[in-house]
C-alpha cells in the first residue's frame, strides 16, 4: 500500500510528465487557453492513460517479453516478440482514443468541438505512449502498481494543464510584449514552471 | 511539378507557417534531441522522411479510409515508416542510432506527423501532400538546428563536438553555461525564437 502511494505521488510531483520529461508539450500548449477545456482534456488523457498502462502492461507480460507466451505452449519459450513492442503499444492507445473520440461527441457535443483537432491528437500525446514506455522500462511488478502509476502520471498532466490554463486566462491582464503574446509568452512560463518543478527532483519518500 | 503554388507548399512551413512556432505541434522531441547539434540534424532529417511519406501514403488511400477507424490506419502507416527509418539508421549510421535510441521511437507519437496528415493529407491529392509533408518537416528541423545550436554552444562549448570557444576564455575565467544543458533552457530558446519571427511578421501576432 505504501509502495502505491509512493508511486503516485512521485507520479505528480517528482516525475511530472510535463514539467520534468517535457512528454505532452503540443496539445498542452495549444488547449491551455481556458481552464474549462483543459481541465475537460486533462479528465481525457486521465481517463486514456489508467485503462491504457493495465492493459499495456497484461500485453507486455503475456505476449511481447521475451519467452511470455509460455502460457500457450512450452514450445514458445524462446519467442522473443519484443520489436512489436511500438506498434502494440500504440494501436491499444490509438483504439482506446477513438472510443473516447466517440463518448465525447456522444455526451457532451461542446466539449468535443472545443477541443477540435486536440481529441485525435491524445492518441499522439507523448505523455500516453511515453507512460506506456517509462512502465515497461521502470519494470513495474503488477497491474495494481501499473494502474497507479497511470492515474498518478495522468493527474500530474492535468495538474500541469490546468496550472497553465489559470496563468494564462490572468495574463490576459498584463503587458506582455506584443510579438511575445500568446504562444510565447506560453513558452517562456512553461520554461520558469520547470525550473520550479525541478526542486522536486530527487525527492524520495 | 514545381508550379508556384507546389513551391508555397515546401517554403511556407519553414517561414510563416512553422509547425513548431506557428501551428504549435512536434514540441516533444524538440526539447529533447537538441542537446546537441548532431543527433539534432539526424532528428530533422528522420522525421522530414517520415512526415513527407506518410503524407503521401494517406494521400493516396485517403477516399478508402473509413472515418471513425482513421486514427489506427495512419498509426499503422506512420510506425511502419518509423521503423523503417529506425532500421536504416541502425545499418548506415549505427552510432547516433544509438545516441538517439528512444527518441526515433517517439517520432510515431510526434503530433506534427498526425497533425499533418488530419489537416492535409486527409484532404488533398498525394502530390501536393508529400510536397506539404516535406516543408513540415523541414520547417520543424529548422527550429530544432536553431535551438541546438545555440543549446551546443553555450552549454558545452562546441558545435558538432568541434570545440569552438577558444582555451584561451577558458582561462581568463569563461565557463560553460550548464544551465543551456538542461531542458527549460530549450522552451525558453524557443520562446525566443517566436518573440523574433513575430516581431518580424506583424501579421502572426496573437491578442
Amino acid at each position: 500500500m505504501e509502495n502505491l502511494l509512493n508511486i503516485f505521488i512521485k507520479s505528480i510531483f517528482v516525475e511530472n510528465m510535463v514539467f520534468a520529461y517535457f512528454l505532452g508539450m503540443c496539445s498542452y500548449l495549444a488547449v491551455s487557453k481556458t481552464v474549462k477545456t483543459s481541465f475537460g482534456l486533462g479528465v481525457a488523457v486521465v481517463f486514456v492513460q489508467v485503462i491504457t498502462l493495465p492493459l499495456n502492461f497484461l500485453m507486455e507480460k503475456y505476449l511481447l517479453k521475451p519467452g511470455a507466451l509460455v502460457w500457450l505452449s512450452q514450445s514458445f519459450a524462446d519467442v522473443d516478440l519484443s520489436f512489436l513492442t511500438f506498434i502494440l503499444f500504440i494501436a491499444v492507445i490509438a483504439s482506446l482514443v477513438q472510443l473516447v473520440e466517440m463518448v465525447i461527441e456522444k455526451f457532451s457535443p461542446a466539449l468535443y468541438a472545443s477541443l477540435g483537432i486536440f481529441l485525435p491528437l491524445i492518441a499522439v500525446n507523448c505523455a500516453i505512449l511515453g507512460g506506456s514506455l517509462f512502465m515497461s522500462e521502470r519494470e513495474y511488478a503488477n497491474v495494481a502498481e501499473a494502474s497507479v502509476f497511470g492515474l498518478g502520471s495522468g493527474f500530474g498532466w492535468m495538474l500541469a494543464i490546468v496550472a497553465m490554463a489559470a496563468i494564462r486566462e490572468k495574463i490576459k491582464y498584463s503587458q506582455v510584449p506584443t510579438p511575445l503574446r500568446g504562444l510565447g509568452i506560453a513558452f517562456v512560463i512553461t520554461g520558469l514552471m520547470g525550473i520550479a518543478f525541478m526542486g522536486f527532483m530527487g525527492i524520495n519518500l | 511539378m514545381f508550379s508556384k503554388k507546389n513551391l508555397k507548399l515546401v517554403t511556407d512551413p519553414i517561414n510563416k507557417n512553422n509547425p513548431i512556432t506557428v501551428q504549435v505541434l512536434g514540441i516533444c522531441s524538440a526539447l529533447a534531441v537538441t542537446v546537441k547539434l548532431e543527433p539534432a540534424i539526424v532528428m530533422a532529417l528522420s522525421v522530414t522522411v517520415v512526415t513527407g511519406l506518410s503524407n503521401f501514403v494517406i494521400s493516396l488511400l485517403r477516399n478508402t479510409i473509413p472515418k471513425r477507424i482513421r486514427i489506427i490506419v495512419q498509426l499503422v502507416v506512420i510506425a511502419t515508416l518509423v521503423i523503417i527509418v529506425d532500421q536504416f539508421l541502425k545499418a548506415y549510421s549505427f552510432d547516433v542510432s544509438k545516441q538517439l535510441s528512444v527518441f526515433v521511437g517517439l517520432i510515431i507519437t510526434n503530433c506534427i506527423v498526425m497533425g499533418r496528415l488530419e489537416a492535409f493529407a486527409m484532404a488533398n491529392k498525394p502530390l501536393p501532400s508529400l510536397l506539404d509533408g516535406i516543408g513540415n518537416g523541414l520547417g520543424y528541423g529548422a527550429i530544432l538546428v536553431i535551438v541546438a545550436f545555440f543549446r551546443e554552444l553555450f552549454g558545452s562549448g562546441t558545435i558538432l563536438d568541434i570545440k569552438v570557444i577558444p582555451q584561451a576564455f577558458y582561462e581568463a575565467g569563461y565557463m560553460n553555461n550548464g544551465f543551456f544543458i538542461l531542458p527549460p533552457m530549450a522552451l525558453i530558446i524557443i520562446g525566443i525564437i517566436i518573440w523574433l519571427q513575430r516581431g518580424k511578421y506583424k501579421e502572426l501576432i496573437e491578442d
